[in-house]
Parts: C-alpha cells; structure tokens; sequence
C-alpha cells in the first residue's frame, strides 16, 4: 500500500460524508482513513449518553463542532424513571469545555442540564451557535440568561418541551444589543411573560430570523408587533390565541399574518377563541406543518381551518377534530404525511368526542403520502387496520394507543392480533410500531416474521407469555429500541435472547416478570451490556430473588458501569 | 467470578408513597376492573364519577399535554351537566352534537349553528330588541325541568349550565314561545 492519495484529498473528499453510517464504514476500510476520518470528522451523535463517555469520545474525535446527546429511556416523557434517575450532561460539558473550544453546536434530549452547565457552555465556547434542549429539565432562567449574555454568535435556541424553573421573563433582556444573529428561537414552554419590548426589540434586530416561538403569556393582540417585524418567518409559533373579540384586532391580525409570505409552519394555538382563526386564512395555502394539538376548539371552525390547507404535509390535532373533520382532511390535504390526534380528555371514562377508528380509516384512504400516525382513539376493528394496512403500505410509523388497556376489537370481541398483522406483513417499510389493545403472543409472532425493517418498538399490557418477547427478539433484525411495560414475559425469554440485546441500543421493561435473579445472570453473562435494576421497593435481595423486578433497563455500552447512579437502581459491581 | 449487586448512596431519596408514584396520578375507586399490576391507591381526589381507576404512565400523553386539558376544563364551565348537547333542526334528518363550552357569547353560538345546519337562525335576544333576520327558525331549548324555552332570555352562563338540548324550530310552531 505505497500509494495512496495525500491526506488532503482524502480529508476534502470524507468532507462530503455526512451521515455516520458512511463516516464509520470509511473509518474501518484501513488504518490511515481511519485517522484521517477521525480528525475531520465534526459531528457527533450519541443516541445513549451512557454507551460511551466523553473521555472515549474525545480521544477518538478530537475536532468536533456539533455534538447531540440523547438521555434517558422514552418511557421517562410518561413517568415511568423516577426523579434523579440520571443522564446528566454536566460531565460532558465539563469535558469539552477543555478539549472543544471550538464547538458550536449543542443539542440535548431528555438530558439533565443545570444553571452551571449552562453557565460554562457560555463561557467556554466562543463560536457558540446552536443549544437545543429538547425534553431537558434541571435548569432554570437565570442559565438562560447566562446564554443570552454571552454567546455572541448565537443563532439558535430552541427549549423544546423542556421543563424551566421560571424564576422570571427577564433572561430575555440579556441579550446584548449587538446580537442580531438569531435565526431561531423558541420558548413556547415558558410560563413566565418575558418582556414584550425585549422581545420586540430582538426579533426586530435580527434580520436571519427565520423560527419564532413565543409563549402562552404573549396575548394575541400583541402578535402583530412581532410579525410586522419578522415577515420572513418560516415558523411561528402563537401564544395564547384569545381575546376580547375586537374587530380592529382581528383586522391587525389578518394584516400582520398576510404579510408574511415565507410562513409554512404554525403552532400554539393555546386557549384559541375560535372567532380569531379566519385571521389566518391568508397562509393556510401556503402551510405545510399545523400543530393544533393545544387548540381546543371544534368543527366546525377546526374542519374549515385545516380544509384550506391544502398543502398540509403534517398535522397534529386534538380529537376534536373528530372523525367528519379527518374525512375533511382526507378530502381537502392531499400532500399529508404525518398525523398525530391527542387526547382532550384521556381520562374521561366515557368518549368525549366522536372519534372513531373510522377517522383514520378515512385519512389512510384519501391521503397517499400517509406515512406517519400517532393516533389516540376508543375503539379499534381488526377490519379497520386491514383497511389501512392495505391502502398504506408505504406507512413507516404507526403508534396507536387505544386509551382503555386490552381493549379488544369492539366488533368480534376478540384481539387485534391479526390487525396488527397485517400492519407489519404489508408496510415492509415500517420502521416504528406501538401497539394497544387486546393482543395475545399471537401478534409478536407476525412482528417477528414480518418486521424486519422495525427499529423501535413500544408495547403495552399485551401478550400471554414468554413466547411472545421471544418472537420479537428472535425475529426483527433491525430492532434498536424496545420498550414493554405491563406484559406477562419472564426470564426464559430474556436470557435466551440475551445475545440480541448487544445488537440493541437499549431494552426497558416495567412491571414484567422479570426476577432479579435473571438480571444479575444477565449482567453476569454479558460484560458489554449495562444491567440497570430500577427497584424503589429497597433493596432486591431483601425480598425472593425471584420476586420480579419493578423496572429494567438494559443498554450496550463501551463506558463500564456508570457511577452516578441514585439509590434505587441497582447496577453489577464488577470484580 | 460472583456478582455482587450494589446500589450508589449518592442521591438516597426518602420518599413517601409506593414505588411509581407521582404527583399527577389521582385514583378513584369505581366498580370497573383494574387494568394492571401497577396500580397507584392514593387518597381520593375529588373528580366526577366518569374518573376511573388511572395507571402510572397511562395513557402514554406528555404531561404538559395533561395540564393544557385539564386547564381548558377548570376555566370553563364545570363538566357535570350537559356540555355537550344534541342539536335537531326540524327537517333535517339528522342531528348533530355541540359543545357549549367553547362560546363565549349568544352570537357565537348561533353563528356555529349556522355554519353548522347551513341554514339561518334567529335568535331572540332581549338587549337587541326582537328577532334577528327574516328566518323561519328560531333556535330553542330543553332545561332542566323538561320545558322548552327560547334561547336567550338568561346570562349565558345560565343558559349553559341548564340546557339539555337545541332545537332549531321552525317558526310556525315556535309562536307559542312569545318571538317574532
């Protein structure tokens, strides 16, 4: 091998290599590329902050720009991993701050992020550009007015659905008159009112604003100063969406959102007098994403909005919508792609609205780009999800969530097994799945002979035995994630498949059958997985070691154990 | 080489309660079957009996989407009586259904009407003076007595809190009621 190109060409080429799938195939072809890869490459992505840590991270990449961590299991966004479980990117930050001067860009999800992180990121990061926390929390306002304050070039912050301590709005007012740099901000998760003149004066001297979302403290009579302002705006988020009905209102509205020719996205939407939405007919043609999912109101005002939204390609909604708004939205917005319905009332015994399986039904059929659902519903037919398994084969995420638990087909009684089926049998793209309702080992023997592109999936109070996590971890190759709670597998099932869980990113189970004892065999059998047993109950073996375990959360990793672990989870000790 | 299970002290956190729960999980005991294992018994909150028994993390909604819910609910209306309302008009064939919740005022609601049944409405409103527009309908309702009344008469918020029904009458038969 006396030849080869100068390191120079090579680096320029590996320049064009983007995704890490390509980055890491060139790092293992020999010995130089792997250097040479390695010292151009700038982005990293880290889908579990607890597979590596920062030492390994920087040794190996020493030249990174843009890093994105993800924290904790999905299952915390409902409760399930108790407060202080960890993911906390403190170590990280502190690790970087020495040996990434240059880093721009920092995005967290479902991280643990404090005021001091917060504060050394604005100190230490010079060319600081881009923070995104994406359902982080651990941080209050006072962090953010450290960003605000100091990050000179900073061009995006965006706080997702974070939970902030909101101490108070005045971060806002710290940033510094000389930055016009914004591009893009959102703190629609904020409680506190900042100060509207800050926020005026901001948005006013940033000229590349392009993503503005406010919060529910901004009225809506104030919207018009903002997006006079900022009439490049491709995304805008509202706040609350009500007031007094006044016809000089509505008219500054109506003029204000006309005049923004780039809108494409809309969101917020909270506490919506249904009188104000005509203003924003003017942009529905243009619209290509709408979350109403905060919007409580109904048809008919919600099925003319959407109906004119003719380019829609993403909508999220409340089930007000109903089943005839999604015949509306199946007639009228042929480009959809993605539909997410929530629940208004998820703890409402009784149906609060008239949506039905039928809904979905209808948007499956009329809508051919369909590819991604998020569906919360009452009732489920077996018929129904033949209907949509066939009219949607092109489907690559399906989340259904029948909100009473083992509810069965409401038409034959019996379980959804063979819906399901049919979902993961004709949309050979599917790449997400979760599933709800009445559901025997029957359904995971079709997942696991047909899902072989699934990556993630999500069960719940489903399956009789272990048979039933058996045909999953046997049968879908392309499994990363998986997450179970409230189902009936035991140990066999887990310690036969115990290889499979090194080809995973991360396996949670919660209240299962899973006894302590066949956790610490597990831990015992395979040193490169992670074996954390989350018990609040005290100590496992004070009760039978085959008493199962609360929760499960098993994960590869190259790091060894992690040491920041709180009293409840109980991880091996290695000799 | 044994395995010797061991917890970090680092964060021992005392805390009271059974293992999984939250602050947001409220129970109500009902006749209905328990759906799982991990059910929470925490004192009993208030709540109307349409509450039943909730589950730790189910269903799977972001918090933040709960207290929006929950929110819209406790600055509205109470829940109990008639939120949402069926609505005839005489000869159309089938009836809808409204939530009287979402109107702040007795022209919003007859403009929804409207919208709704593709027809003109009047109404009778006392401050106005006599009917509204030239329509054969005049838009009535059930109270809570059973009797049918004209839409109008009372405060809105009274109005909500004691009506059944609509019904969308058509104007010969609505003579009786004292309009046009």
């Amino acid at each position: 091998m006396a030849y080869s190109f100068p390191e120079e060409v090579l680096e320029h080429v590996f320049s064009f290599l983007s995704s890490d799938k390509d980055r890491n195939a060139v790092s293992l072809v020999c010995k130089s590329w792997y250097e040479i890869e390695r010292w151009c490459r700038r982005k990293i992505f880290i889908g579990n902050c607890y597979a590596v840590n920062p030492r390994i991270m920087i040794r190996r990449f020493p030249e990174v720009r843009s890093i994105e961590l993800k924290g904790k299991p999905h299952f915390a966004d409902f409760n399930l991993v108790p407060e202080g479980w960890g993911a906390y990117v403190y170590p990280w930050i502190l690790a970087m701050s020495k040996s990434y001067p240059l880093l721009e860009e920092i995005k967290l999800k479902r991280m643990v992020i404090t005021d001091e992180s917060l504060e050394l990121i604005a100190k230490s990061f010079k060319n600081f550009k881009v923070l995104v926390l994406s359902s982080c929390d651990g941080f209050t306002t006072d962090g953010l007015a450290a960003i605000a304050a100091n990050c000179r070039n900073l061009r995006e912050l965006d706080l997702g659905e974070s939970e902030v301590e909101d101490l108070s709005g005045h971060w806002l007012s710290h940033f510094p008159d000389s930055c016009t740099s914004l591009v893009s901000l959102n703190i629609a998760c904020l409680v506190s009112e900042v100060s509207f003149l800050a926020l005026e004066r901001l948005v006013a001297r940033s000229p590349n604003l392009r993503t503005l979302r406010i919060n529910r403290a901004v009225p809506l009579e104030k919207l018009p100063y903002l997006l006079r302002r900022t009439s490049q705006l491709v995304e805008f988020g509202t706040g609350a969406y009500s007031a007094d009905v006044r016809s000089d209102y509505f008219s500054n509205l109506t003029e204000a959102f006309s005049g923004c020719k780039q809108l494409k996205c809309l969101s917020g939407f909270w506490d919506v007098v249904p009188a104000y939405l005509p203003a924003i007919y003017p942009v529905c043609s243009r619209l290509t994403s709408l979350n109403l999912s905060y919007a409580t109101c109904q048809n008919p005002e919600l099925g003319k909005l959407i109906s004119q939204c003719h380019n829609l390609q993403r909508l999220w909604v409340l089930d007000y919508i109903e089943d005839f708004g999604l015949e509306e939205l199946a007639a009228n917005c042929k480009d959809l792609q993605e539909l997410r319905v929530f629940p208004s009332d998820p703890f409402a015994a009784e149906p609060n609205v008239t949506l039905t399986e039928q809904g979905l039904v209808a948007v499956s059929d009329g809508c051919p780009k369909l590819q991604s659902v998020l569906y919360f519903c009452r009732q489920m037919t077996n018929a129904a999800l033949f209907t949509i398994a066939r009219n949607r084969p092109n489907m690559i995420r399906f989340r259904l969530c029948i909100i009473e638990p083992r509810t069965p087909d409401y038409l034959t009684l019996g379980p959804l097994d063979a819906g399901f089926g049919a979902i993961v049998e004709n949309c050979k793209e599917l790449r997400r799945l979760s599933l709800s309702g009445l559901l025997t080992d029957r359904v995971f023997e079709y997942i696991g002979t047909h899902a072989k592109k699934l990556e993630m999936l999500s069960i719940a109070f489903a399956g009789d035995s272990d048979l039933g996590l058996h045909h999953v971890l046997s049968g879908c190759e392309s499994l990363r994630k998986l997450e179970i709670r409230d189902c009936p597998f035991g140990d066999k099932a887990l310690l036969s498949n115990a290889a499979k869980l090194e080809t995973m990113r991360s396996l949670w189970m919660s209240s299962c059958s899973i006894s302590f004892e066949a956790c610490k065999m597990l831990a015992q059998k395979m040193p490169r997985l992670n074996v954390e047993v989350i018990d609040e109950r005290g100590p496992p073996d004070t009760r039978p070691e085959s008493c199962p375990v609360e929760k499960l959360y098993i994960y590869r990793s190259v790091a060894g154990r992690r040491f920041d672990t709180p009293g409840y989870v109980w991880v091996k000790k290695q000799l | 080489m044994t395995t010797i299970y061991e917890n970090n002290d680092l964060a021992t956190e005392l805390r009271l309660g059974l293992p999984g729960t939250t602050d947001e999980s409220k129970t109500e005991l009902s006749n209905n079957k328990r759906s799982s294992s991990d059910l929470n018994h925490h004192d009993q909150q208030d709540s109307s009996s349409t509450s039943k028994v909730q589950i730790v993390g189910w269903p799977p909604v972001r918090s933040y989407r709960k207290n929006i819910v929950i929110q819209t609910k406790n600055s509205n209306c109470d829940i109990s009586q008639g939120m949402y309302v069926k609505v005839s008009m005489d000869g159309a064939p089938y009836l809808r259904k409204i939530d009287l919740r979402f109107y702040k005022s007795y022209q919003e609601l007859l403009k929804a009407l409207e919208n709704m049944f593709k027809h003109p409405i009047g109404i009778y409103l006392e401050k106005e003076g006599n009917t509204t527009c030239g329509s054969n309908y005049v838009l009535t309702y059930e109270d809570k007595d059973g009797d049918w009344m004209l839409v109008g008469d009372v405060p809105l918020d009274m109005f909500i809190n004691s009506c059944k029904r609509l019904r969308i009458m058509k104007g010969c038969e609505a003579k009786g009621l004292g309009c046009i």
